[in-house]
């Protein structure tokens, strides 16, 4: 069965999509994503080193022939330099697929929507396709949807904190009413996280610090696959419905002491 | 090769001796790299290096990928 996922004019079997930061080396980020089996992969945007330009590059280990390079905008607090920041990534690499994050305070990292929105109506009026990092609000995901974003990425928990989701009940709610891709940014702390994620509907996983802060990365990466696919057949496939009491799973007749 | 002049490059004053961003990123050694170039605040194109000329007291802004989430 094909499950494509499809958002702007880009397609992917998988539906997780792997951060790059925090590695140990490049090598290990190179072995993680693999084992990740994800096609796009996000990436940061600084300055050159000046005392020591020729030095090793992510991208000599992530061939961007191979992956969907997703340039961020990670420590940008106000749109005007978020908008700097991708319009240098698109001149860097061509790429138009972009996630756009512009954060509020150092302390949570929550998104400062009213920035991100003032962004994304630049980017997108500049044709980018903007996969947009946002709280897990469904009035703001909507308005991005509006504004012309190509997914909108809820946050399931701070940054990096690897709490799972805080909130249900509010990404299926985002995930109902949107007619954009609905992705899981942030917060994803272990496989059982990201099955949740993918059963509630979401179209795809974004998971970074819980693959590159596991003792073992690589296998991490594979739990992450798999919890991707097994929540989206299990969201495919339609869950039982909850009952308050038992329901015997044997048959309940026929018993030889009858 | 042209005199050297100062400039401000992802923050710090510089002296360079490149006359245009193709000669600035060859002197960096960068021919290779993915980067992209802001001069003062405007991303240049790659197919403006060659005829993009420095002058003193540019603000240019030097960038490449690394890893991130």
């Amino acid at each position: 069965m094909s499950d494509i996922f499809n958002v702007g004019t880009y397609s992917f079997k998988s539906r997780l999509i792997v951060g790059s930061g925090k590695y140990k080396d490049f090598q290990t980020t190179k072995d993680a994503t693999e084992a990740s089996e994800a096609e796009m992969i996000t990436v940061a945007v600084r300055r050159v080193n000046i005392t020591d330009p020729g030095k090793e590059n992510l991208l000599d280990y992530i061939d961007p022939k191979k992956y969907t390079i997703l340039p961020n905008t990670a420590g940008c607090f106000n749109a005007e330099d978020a908008v700097r920041t991708l319009r240098l990534a698109r001149e860097a690499g061509g790429w138009d697929l972009v996630k756009l994050e512009v954060l509020g305070d150092t302390e949570t990292l929550y998104p400062n929507v009213v920035e991100t929105i003032k962004a994304a109506e630049t980017l997108v009026a500049e044709g980018f396709q903007v996969m947009v990092y946002t709280n897990d609000d469904p009035i703001v995901a909507r308005t991005l949807e509006e504004v012309g974003c190509v997914a909108v990425m809820p946050l399931g928990n701070p940054i990096g904190s690897g709490r799972g989701l805080a909130n249900p009940f509010n990404i299926r709610v985002i995930k109902q009413r949107a007619n954009v891709p609905i992705v899981v940014d942030a917060g994803i702390g272990t496989a059982s996280d990201a099955a949740k994620a993918m059963e509630l509907g979401a179209d795809a996983a974004l998971i970074n610090t819980a693959i590159s802060e596991a003792k073992d990365e690589c296998l991490m990466a594979t739990a992450m696959r798999d919890a991707v696919r097994a929540g989206r057949s299990a969201f495919l496939a339609g869950r039982m419905q909850k009952r308050a009491f038992a329901n015997a799973s044997s048959p309940t007749e026929g018993y030889i002491w009858d | 090769m042209s005199e050297s002049i100062a400039i401000q490059l992802n923050g710090e004053e510089r002296s360079v001796s490149a006359s245009s961003l193709t000669e600035l990123v060859e002197e960096m050694g960068l021919e290779q790299r993915m980067i992209a170039i802001e001069l003062n605040l405007e991303v240049v194109p790659k197919s403006q290096y060659d005829v993009t000329g420095l002058k003193e007291g540019d603000r240019i802004e030097l960038v490449h990928m690394i890893g991130g989430g």
